[in-house]
């Protein structure tokens, strides 16, 4: 009973770092139809920018706004600027290859000019356990749940309340009524841009402790974020964290139920399963054929 | 000369320029041609799926393991070359068939995410069930073929042999693609919906594009495991069919022989960079993935067709 | 009526998208030889009922019959099979292929079975009726051009040219005339009439273009609002004030 608990927390905590990543890669896709196969690059190099700025001997927080800030230049004004801008008019199969292009591109620089090492980038949250009841949960697990916690809920509400969400999700719906309602489209959709980029230095800042930094963390973390996504239903913000949360609950089962060898093909079962039985995602809502 | 025939005329002096030059290369760039036509095989198939036929297929890699695996085994178990081939080829078609059929039958570009899946799910069996693939160890050992006699063990018999392979299967999909089928698939390809409405099976014709390009995958797997002679499972990781697939489309996917020019970037420079002495060379091949990242974001925005598709404006240009 | 049976049965179609009822209770027949004009203005319904028959939605309510079969809510390549053909209200024509294969590539599925079609010669035994046709639509100069480098009007001269090369027994037209210009709509009008002559078909033409309909349709139904106004000549059609009124009035 104790180790079920304690994998069903650590799992949902996993799990709520795929569901940020996913959050961005859903957000990006409803709002400006890109498909970012640098998904998982984009966790991976704030995780080498925190791990630079900890070199130079900045506190944690520091150095984590920091590498918010970078990361909502490069990953957020600047990919859209340089990449997507460019290639979104000739439709979403030249810039998934071109973002396939960016990760090789990403990983690579950081193994040719950085480190092919894996390095540990320190917890923001203290070590050791909290024990009720014989049931330990580590501080990390509720750290990193009451983080992702506190970013979605913080995100939908933004996204729910305020004007500029508002707006937002009016740009992700549709394109066109939003533009003839006169929001300002491509400021929002650069919103989105921006806010996937910070999504991913949190996701970075919660995976990398446990996780490691290496080039090529991000092979995974975008599997993942990516089949979250679809799990839980592509055009639901909502479907991307119970993709996420269930991906990573099922995959610290699996791994301790029936073999740790085979916790990296969970996220593909459920997939199969998901596209079989229920193809629009469990949360997402079927699309009539368009003619 | 004709345009046709002046192109098959090139094509044969290439081929026995190759035939014939092999013999004054040292042994290891032989291996390495070998080993360029080898995944040749498998993006020849790539581009019928992804380039004449429009599906995104990310499982190639897959596809060439299943083959390698079926080969490694089968091959040190005693069953011929010839017929391990049409086993593993068929192998493929049909899981191919088994893995598209549910993927298309719910949206056509669920093919690109269950084929991803699906190469991380193969990687994970090659790695963790020890008892039939050997796990990290792989196999070891794999023999080379002998055909009615004659020995294909040495490396410039077995270039020739993959050489006349190769060959023999870039024919055959040529007929294909000139047949009603390759029309068929060019027409889902350019416009699915129209095709339906043709009386085009869009579904049946998909479903055997992306199963013939798996086929030719894992004909290509058999080739290379007989070629390296050791296999384990992380040349099928599914970074690789990545890199297939970009070989496709920045050779210029759609084009015949636009898989010539990507498997040559992404294999025989990568390979010949490394085994180079040379200072300058050697900073290359170390930063040669990030140059080839930037290549493929650069290419996409400036000349989408590919590097083949170059010839066609040049010669557009000189005519214009 | 006649003792004709008819080739389309269309009976009191609907179709609503919650409360807007896009199609309110069409019912209308074609004989087999007929070509049958389809006319309203935007908005009311016609590419909806088109759409309803051809499979690609499904109607709310209602049925469509083909020579006495019930056809309501196949799929597009069921009806293909059938011998029902249509062309789209955009262009939709294979731009990779040459004008030669986009004609072969229209008729290929409708003759052998698949694997015989693997080993057929590579024009499938139409190279023929595709020169045939490549002469009537006045295509040869462009005829092994890809379609996608053609004009505007050579594209369109392909698409419907496509909708015809396998015979089918009835084709459904949606604004065969928008974005051509006017030289080429005579031409087009003169195709459509010599193809209904030669091949016997049974056409459906949606237009905007009120002269086209006029000079190409013996029989006309005018739709607004969902619902048939009025049917029957077109000269007749024409002058009812109500759909006089619905053109004008707004």
């Amino acid at each position: 009973m104790g180790d079920l608990v304690q994998l069903l927390v650590s799992g949902t905590a996993t799990g709520a770092i795929y569901a940020l990543a996913a959050l961005g890669f859903t957000l990006l896709w409803q709002a400006a139809g890109v498909i970012n196969f640098a998904q998982g690059e984009f966790v991976m190099l704030p995780a080498f920018a925190m791990l630079a700025g900890l070199a130079f001997g900045l506190p944690v927080w520091l150095a984590f706004l920091i590498a918010c800030v970078l990361a909502a230049i490069v990953l957020g004004a600047g990919f859209k600027q340089v990449v997507v801008d460019p290639l979104i008019r000739h439709g979403v199969i030249p810039l998934v290859i071109a973002t396939l292009g960016l990760a090789i591109a990403v990983k690579s620089t950081v193994r040719a000019g950085f480190s092919a090492e894996a390095h540990p980038l320190p917890s923001p949250f203290p070590t050791g356990q909290l024990s009720i009841a014989g049931i330990n949960v580590s501080y990390a697990d509720i750290g990193t749940l009451a983080l992702a916690g506190a970013i979605v809920i913080g995100l939908q509400a933004f996204l729910n309340r305020t004007v500029t969400g508002r707006a937002m999700q009016a740009v992700a719906q549709n394109t066109e009524s939003a533009r003839v309602l006169g929001i300002d489209v491509r400021r929002m959709v650069l919103y989105v841009f921006l806010i996937n980029a910070v999504l991913a230095v949190v996701a970075a800042l919660l995976i990398a402790p446990t996780y490691l930094a290496k080039f090529d963390m991000g092979d995974s973390i975008g599997l993942k974020a990516f089949f979250a996504a679809i799990i839980g239903g592509f055009n639901q913000t909502r479907g991307a964290l119970l993709g996420g949360v269930l991906i990573g609950v099922l995959e610290n089962l699996v791994g301790f139920y029936i073999s740790p060898a085979y916790k990296e093909g969970v996220a593909l079962v459920l997939f199969l399963g998901v596209i079989l039985l229920r193809p629009e995602g469990l949360l997402g809502k079927a699309e009539e054929r368009k003619v | 000369m004709s345009a046709p025939a002046r192109r098959a005329a090139m094509l044969v002096a290439i081929v026995a320029a190759l035939a014939i030059g092999a013999a004054f290369l040292k042994r290891s760039d032989v291996y390495l041609l070998t080993l360029t036509m080898v995944y040749l095989m498998a993006t020849f198939g790539l581009n019928l799926t992804v380039g004449y036929a429009g599906q995104m297929s990310l499982g190639q890699a897959a596809f060439f393991g299943i083959g390698a695996y079926v080969a490694a085994i089968a091959l040190k178990a005693g069953v011929p070359f010839l017929a391990v081939m049409p086993i593993a080829a068929v192998a493929c078609f049909v899981i191919g068939l088994a893995l598209g059929f549910p993927a298309l039958r719910v949206q056509h570009h669920y093919l690109a995410f269950a084929t991803l899946g699906f190469n991380v799910l193969v990687y994970l069996i090659l790695r963790n069930e020890e008892q039939v693939t050997g796990g990290t160890y792989g196999i070891s050992a794999i023999p080379r073929p002998t055909i009615l006699g004659v020995s294909f063990e040495g490396h410039l018999a077995y270039f020739h042999f993959t050489l006349a392979s190769l060959v023999a299967l870039g024919a055959l999909l040529w007929w294909l693609l000139r047949s009603p089928w390759g029309r068929a698939f060019a027409a889902l390809r350019d416009n699915p919906i129209r095709a339906e409405s043709l009386g085009v099976n869009i579904t049946a014709y998909t479903l055997l594009a992306f199963a013939i390009g798996a086929a030719c995958a894992g004909v290509g797997g058999v080739y290379y495991a007989s070629l390296v002679e050791f296999i384990e499972p992380g040349p099928f990781h599914f970074s690789t069919s990545l890199m297939m697939l970009l070989a496709v489309i920045i050779g210029g996917s759609g084009r015949f022989y636009g898989p010539v020019v990507g498997t040559i970037i992404i294999i025989l420079l990568p390979e010949l960079l490394r085994g180079s002495s040379h200072e300058a060379l050697k900073f290359m091949q170390k930063w040669y993935l990030v140059f080839f990242g930037l290549a493929v974001v650069a290419l996409m925005v400036w000349l989408p067709g590919g590097i083949v598709s170059l010839a066609d404006r040049f010669r557009r240009r000189s005519t214009s | 009526m006649t003792a004709t049976p008819s080739l389309l049965d269309v009976k009191d179609i609907r179709k609503a998208y919650g409360a807007i009822r896009a199609v309110d209770g069409v019912s209308f027949s074609v004989r087999p030889g007929e070509i049958v004009g389809v006319i309203g203005p935007n908005g009311s319904g016609k590419t909806t009922l088109f759409n309803s028959i051809l499979g690609q939605i499904r109607p709310t309510s209602g049925s469509v019959e083909f020579s006495g079969e019930d056809i309501t809510g196949m799929s597009p390549l069921e009806l293909a099979r059938r011998g029902i053909g249509r062309t789209f209200q955009t262009l939709q024509v294979f731009g990779g292929l040459s004008v030669r294969d986009n004609l072969i590539a229209a008729a290929q599925e409708f003759s052998g079975t698949m694997p015989g079609r693997l080993f057929a010669k590579p024009d499938a035994g139409l190279g023929q009726r595709a020169d045939e046709m490549i002469e009537l639509f006045r295509l040869k100069h462009v005829a092994h051009l890809p379609a996608g480098s053609l004009s505007y009007g050579q594209q369109k001269l392909i698409d419907i040219a496509m909708a015809f090369m396998a015979a089918p027994r009835l084709v459904l037209l949606d604004e065969p005339c928008a974005g051509v210009n006017p030289g080429l709509v005579d031409q087009l009008r003169e195709l459509l009439v010599q193809l209904n002559r030669t091949q016997g078909g049974s056409f459906v033409v949606i237009e905007h273009n009120m002269g086209f309909i006029m000079r190409l349709c013996p029989h006309v139904i005018c739709m607004v609002e969902g619902k048939v106004l009025a049917e029957g000549k077109p000269a007749a059609v024409q002058s009812n004030p109500a759909v006089l009124e619905a053109y004008l009035g707004n």
